[in-house]
């Protein structure tokens, strides 16, 4: 199956910007140890991932009355906390939920994709 | 017992382990499963059961996914059919000897999963490793059979849909999983002892966790949770036969016909607790638990009851829980082991955490009779049966009062 997991709260992680760089190389070295951990196990791979720009980078697209308007937010609450996220190729749920214990902190949410021809 | 009903007991949970292992598919499989021995259960009242019946039941419920699974495709929009008109996954996996311990114990771990609501997983623990019937269930829960069905079908449709794994977890993540299998299997249990409805009968659908305790104990050897919670259960449902009189009454422990205990499971439940060294966290409240319990199990009388270590054995688990119900056993322990008065003294924290409870009053009420003061009594007794529900107990204090 493949999962997105979406790293969207800092949890009990202070936030980025305020980490020491030497907290922030640690933090960094989570992410690649992780990146490791799903090579390393058998049937996981991590599809795409990244880290994404804060709302003060985001567009708000939405249409209304047929027409198509683009605005400055508003921001859904829990993405206006979206700090990254992953799309994971793996077995099952537990495998993901091993796996991800090795990143920083964050507060996630892990989500199956579903195949639109097999509903 | 019948045939069907030995299957049932002895490999409802090596036949589910092993369609939920070929398909993945713990929603379609728990229904074959079930269609099957429904089917079987309609033909062999009629005909001579098969003479490998396990067997028959197998390749039944196999069928029954296999069918489920087609039926599944067709319900799609033809334009969204595409290439999956045959479902592939539901050859019968390897069997290998060992592999059945494996399936009931991975199914433990499913039913039971943290990404399950609480509530539902002593149901699901039930119902996917021993095969309970669902009205069973529902009885022991106190709900109707209809509402435990939705329970049981969104629980198991959402472990499809979540992906859940159908394995044994790494041993790193043991601890907290099986913390949560003893808990779910705790809840079951404690389920039947809850007052409501035919509480005769409900008592003896503990049973059914007590079964479920000592088989996970066994399954996954080596883990105080567990065998804590097995000797509990043992020592505490050993009474169960003289906790009712003929005519429904609840017996009160110190007025319980003692050669009505079971022996063996009460041997059973001490074989497990002797080799149990004090440990933490819950095994620890678990271990205490059942420690009472086989204090109590092993006097010959009420009164050889060796008050002064239950009593030890509360404050511990006070310490442990900060659980005002704990206080409030400790103050009736307290009160056997050094007198009304010290009892009441420890009693007296526990009313401004527990306002309105009427165990308390009643606690307090049996303490300030056996101190000789029965205005003071009488009037605890009345507070205790204004907020008692109706039932056993509610009967109790009355009783109580009227004799004063």
């Amino acid at each position: 199956m493949k999962y997105l997991v979406l790293l969207i709260g800092d949890g009990e992680l202070p936030p980025w910007n305020a980490l020491s760089p030497e907290q922030q190389a640690a933090g960094m070295k989570q992410f690649e140890d992780f990146d490791a951990a799903c090579t390393a196990r058998e049937g996981v791979q991590i599809l795409s991932g990244e880290a994404l720009a804060g709302p003060s980078a985001s567009t708000t697209l939405r249409t209304r009355s047929g027409k198509l308007a683009v605005t400055e937010g508003p921001y859904a609450e829990a993405i206006e906390g979206l700090g990254g996220y992953y799309l994971i190729e793996s077995p099952d749920l537990d495998t993901v939920i091993e796996l991800l214990g090795v990143l920083p902190a964050y507060d996630m949410q892990i989500t199956p994709a579903i195949d639109p021809y097999q509903m | 017992m019948d045939v069907l009903g030995q299957v049932l007991r002895d490999d409802w949970g090596r036949l589910l382990g092993r369609l939920i292992r070929s398909s993945g598919r713990p929603d379609l499989a728990e229904d074959a499963l079930a269609q099957a021995f429904a089917q079987a259960a309609e033909q062999w009242r009629r005909a001579a059961p098969p003479a490998n019946p396990g067997g028959w039941l197998a390749s039944t419920a196999q069928r029954r996914l296999i069918d489920a699974q087609r039926a599944e495709v067709r319900r799609r929009a033809p334009e969204f059919r595409r290439a999956v008109a045959s479902p592939t996954s539901v050859e019968p996996a390897e069997s290998t000897p060992g592999d059945d311990v494996d399936d009931r114990m991975a199914l433990l771990f499913m039913a039971t999963h943290p990404a399950l609501a609480e509530d539902v997983r002593p149901a699901l623990a039930l119902r996917f490793v021993l095969g309970i019937p669902t009205d069973t269930i529902a009885r022991l829960f106190l709900v109707p059979t209809s509402t435990m069905a939705a329970r049981l079908t969104r629980a198991k449709r959402r472990l499809a849909e979540i992906g859940a794994a159908f394995r044994v977890p790494p041993t790193s993540a043991w601890p907290e999983r099986v913390a949560d299998v003893a808990h779910a299997i705790y809840l079951a249990f404690t389920a039947g002892y809850a007052p409501g409805g035919d509480e005769v009968r409900r008592t003896a659908d503990a049973t059914d966790a007590v079964r479920l305790a000592v088989l996970a104990a066994d399954l996954v050897p080596g883990q105080p949770v567990l065998d804590a919670l097995a000797a509990l259960v043992l020592l505490h449902h050993s009474r169960r036969d003289a906790r009712f009189a003929g005519d429904g009454t609840l017996v009160l422990l110190a007025d319980q016909d003692r050669t009505r205990w079971r022996a063996a499971e009460i041997a059973a439940g001490l074989g497990r607790l002797t080799t149990l060294p004090p440990t933490t966290g819950y095994a620890e409240e678990l271990r205490l638990q059942a420690l009472i319990a086989a204090f109590h199990a092993t006097a010959a009388t009420a009164s050889d009851t060796d008050w002064v270590g239950i009593a030890r054995a509360y404050r511990r688990l006070e310490e442990l829980t900060g659980s005002p119900i704990v206080r409030l056993n400790r103050a009736v322990a307290v009160g056997e082991a050094s007198g009304p008065l010290a009892g009441l003294a420890v009693l007296r924290a526990v009313g401004e955490r527990l306002p309105g409870h009427h165990r308390v009053a009643l606690v307090r009420a049996e303490l300030l009779r056996r101190d000789g003061r029965p205005e003071e009594a009488r009037a605890a007794y009345t507070a205790a049966l204004a907020t008692a529900p109706d039932g056993p107990e509610r009967r109790h204090i009355a009783a109580r009062l009227a004799g004063l």
